[in-house]
């Protein structure tokens, strides 16, 4: 089979999709908490990092779980079953240490939940008491809630609009939690940098292990670019192979949304220039009707 | 500035009148004039990515070749990190004999059209040429990195390319770590021994530096592209998207190849360590030019992957990769380009051309000027370089004069983009996942090994800036070459 061929794909919600694709190297060597770095187009396409949901050796499957935010996700979301991706590479970044601690609370926010489910799978296997907090703005944000549900002790769901779960915040439950009897000995965030800054304030004043996994601009993955710099205890590191993950607690949140803007009105261009293509290639082929 | 077919008519006449000679003595080749490289002119060039330097006619090659006066001590090739026949691959193009030029050039070098476009030629072979010396001027050595480059190009595009023999295969297999200059002359040597060779490349096109660093207008990709498949044709297989410490890591690669060589590039960029380096509009050299390059962000019609909206822009440093972020800034639509740098103009290590084209193309320098921090605006964004003024001192264990500051000599530069470009720190991941193999590194984190790329491990080979830290294609090349013999020497015994 060609390399990165798309073998599966599902609509999880408006704008979240799911695919499994054929990338068998990374499937045998990835470990929770890695992601990859994917793109449509081998001369113009950009190089985005995505998180990796799940895995299947076997099959030499991984399953990438994404949001259609930019120009390279609308693209991978129009790709169909039989069609190949341009790049898959990795697994990258450092695999999350997985031990046993005990009581362990993992906090996903909207596509967040997706590199959540490999690690928060893993920390149950060793035997942690395993609690997942999924928030997401409406029900239909929340994801992959049935199969945390089918392995962790205990599942929370919170959506901004009430619509599912709790109505509210993520950080509503986890605040409960650190001040209840049995506060959690290592809380895991993954998210919107918004979110994990503010898991990690609501952890900060009861002294518990916060890990947040980031997810930032990058180019090569491999440390060469330093696009995916941040500033963690006051020092600079890259995301791609110091991290994704880190302490929470030492993480400079401000700088790195801040960097995380860099492109804006770079993307913006792009996707109005890419409809506008659209636009054309339709309104000519209505033309040639 | 002459045109190409000016300075082609020029070198037509001269060498009719000095095929005229009946004897040719060392004075006649003396007055030869040195050929000029024809060249897009500066206001055209800084507004287009196509390649700055067209290449010498034939007429400028051979009339060229004749200035060389044959000396029978060689010190050119002395001076050629990989020891090139200079002297003999001159003589032929002087006679008009191409097909044999090249075919001694590639005796001893695999990537002869790019080391013609970016070997710094004025510090090795050039700086040694009798001519150079005679007439008290090196610049005015022969061109041998122009010779160079017109023999392969003329080559590569009469499109019968010699391709080297194949011995019978060994069944012997060999990995080959990354597809720089160093790693390519491995893969072709080891390949021509007849081992079956996998090249891993972390990127998904081909040849390291030259593909992602270096750019179209300095080294046009194209080229890069027909080395590459040139090995292709040797049965040499290409393994893209591959990221050995994490696809795979060294151990696994140890325990399935016969042998591996490391050529894994430069690592990670080093910044500056000041105020501000983390703001959004500052970037490294390496993110900078490899979205230009690797991911053509200069083409905003087609790419995908966005460069900032440069208006002024600083570069810190004084090497090439300064030279081709200062120059990829004016093609991608900067008004202002200005390069900081704290030592003198002599002291840059740049190539002397790479130099004289951005000064020619616009870019303002501000020598003797070292960064101090970098300012926002109240959004955040970048709006100003601070930098301090430097006075040369006393020399410096380089030998190079030390720059000392001029205490309150502080100055802004209004800029929306600093590009920093003052080299790499070795990449941690190698290291980082190959612990329990006892491979032996630096205290810089670079691989140690022998002259001959041996490395701690019995099969494991080393070279590129990842042993030398940071060099260039040229030696990176020369490197290539030792450890790939030593490769094929410890197979043979295998």
């Amino acid at each position: 089979m060609k390399p990165y061929t798309v073998l599966a794909k599902q609509q999880l919600s408006e704008n979240v999709f799911q695919m499994r694709v054929y990338a068998p190297l990374v499937a045998a060597a990835r470990k929770p908490g890695q992601f990859v770095l994917i793109s449509v187009d081998e001369d113009y396409g950009e190089r985005v990092p995505l998180t990796i949901a799940d895995a299947d050796a076997g099959e030499g499957s991984i399953t990438l779980v994404f949001q259609k935010v930019g120009y390279t996700t609308t693209k991978l979301s129009e790709f169909q079953v039989g069609d190949a991706l341009a790049v898959v590479f990795g697994p990258l970044g450092r695999p999350t240490q997985i031990e046993k601690v005990g009581r362990v609370v993992c906090v996903g926010g909207g596509i967040g939940i997706a590199p959540l489910n490999p690690i928060a799978r893993a920390l149950k296997n060793v035997g942690n008491h395993l609690t997942c907090i999924l928030g997401g703005r409406t029900k239909s944000l929340v994801i992959m809630e049935d199969l945390m549900r089918s392995y962790a002790d205990e599942v929370i769901v919170c959506t901004d609009d009430g619509s599912h779960g709790r109505k509210g915040v993520v950080t509503m439950p986890l605040k409960e939690l650190c001040e209840s009897a049995t506060p959690p000995d290592l809380v895991i965030a993954i998210g919107p940098p918004i979110m994990m800054k503010f898991c990690v304030e609501t952890v900060r004043p009861y002294n518990v292990p916060i890990t947040v996994s980031l997810n930032t601009i990058m180019v090569d993955g491999t440390g060469m670019c330093g696009g995916c710099r941040v500033t963690v205890g006051g020092q600079t590191k890259f995301v791609c192979v110091d991290g994704p993950e880190f302490d929470g607690l030492q993480v400079d949140f401000d700088g790195m949304m801040k960097r995380l803007g860099s492109f804006k009105p770079q993307e913006r261009r792009m996707m109005d220039h890419a409809c506008h293509i659209m636009n054309v290639a339709e309104q000519s082929a209505l033309a040639n009707k | 500035m002459k045109t190409i077919e000016e300075l082609d008519s020029q070198a037509q006449g001269l060498l009719d009148n000095f095929r005229k000679l009946t004897t040719v003595t060392p004075k006649d080749r003396m007055a030869i004039p040195p050929q000029e490289m024809p060249s897009q002119e500066p206001e055209v060039r800084r507004h287009n990515t196509n390649e700055v330097a067209l290449g010498y006619t034939e007429a400028q090659a051979v009339i060229e070749a004749n200035r060389c006066l044959q000396c029978a001590n060689q010190p050119c090739r002395e001076s050629c990190p990989v020891k090139l026949p200079i002297r003999d691959f001159v003589h032929a193009i002087a006679q008009s004999d191409f097909g044999g030029a090249i075919r001694l050039i590639k005796e001893q070098s695999l990537l002869p059209a790019v080391c013609g476009r970016v070997c710094p030629q004025e510090k090795q072979c050039q700086s040694s040429c009798t001519m150079g010396k005679v007439l008290k001027n090196p610049s005015k050595a022969v061109a041998i990195g122009r010779l160079e480059r017109f023999v392969a190009d003329r080559e590569r595009e009469s499109g019968v390319v010699e391709m080297p023999k194949v011995a019978p295969a060994t069944g012997k297999r060999v990995a080959v770590v990354g597809s720089g200059p160093s790693s390519l002359t491995v893969a072709a040597d080891t390949r021509r021994a007849g081992h079956d060779v996998t090249v891993f490349e972390a990127f998904h096109k081909f040849g390291g530096v030259m593909q992602y660093g270096i750019p179209e207008f300095r080294l046009p990709k194209a080229i890069v592209n027909a080395e590459v498949n040139n090995l292709r044709a040797m049965g040499v297989h290409l393994e893209p998207n591959f990221l050995v410490g994490r696809t795979k890591t060294l151990g696994e690669l140890v325990k399935e190849y016969d042998a591996v060589f490391l050529g894994i590039g430069a690592g990670l960029p080093k910044f500056m360590d000041l105020p501000g380096e983390n703001l959004p509009g500052v970037f490294s050299a390496s993110e900078f030019l490899t979205r230009a390059n690797l991911m053509k962000a200069y083409d905003r019609e087609h790419a995908a992957t966005p460069l900032p909206d440069v208006k002024r822009v600083a570069v810190c440093g004084g090497g090439n990769v300064a030279m081709d972020a200062v120059r990829t800034a004016l093609r991608i639509g900067a008004e202002e380009v200005y390069l900081v740098y704290r030592r003198g103009r002599d002291e840059m290590p740049a190539r002397a051309e790479e130099i004289e084209h951005a000064e020619e193309e616009g870019v303002k320098f501000h020598l003797l000027c070292n960064p101090k921090q970098i300012l926002a605006d109240e959004k955040g964004q970048v709006r100003a370089l601070e930098c301090l003024r430097y006075e040369l001192g006393e020399p410096d264990a380089s030998g190079r004069r030390r720059p000392v500051a001029i205490p309150g000599s502080e100055f802004e530069l209004a800029v929306d983009t600093v590009i920093v470009a003052i080299g790499n720190v070795a990449n941690p991941l190698i290291r980082m996942t190959s612990e329990e193999l006892g491979l032996e590194f630096n205290q810089k984190g670079l691989i140690v090994c022998d002259e001959m790329g041996r490395t701690s491990l019995p099969t494991v080979f080393a070279g590129g800036d990842i042993v030398s830290g940071a060099a260039t294609v040229i030696l990176a090349m020369g490197q290539g070459r030792l450890a790939a013999a030593a490769i094929n020497e410890m197979l043979a015994k295998k």
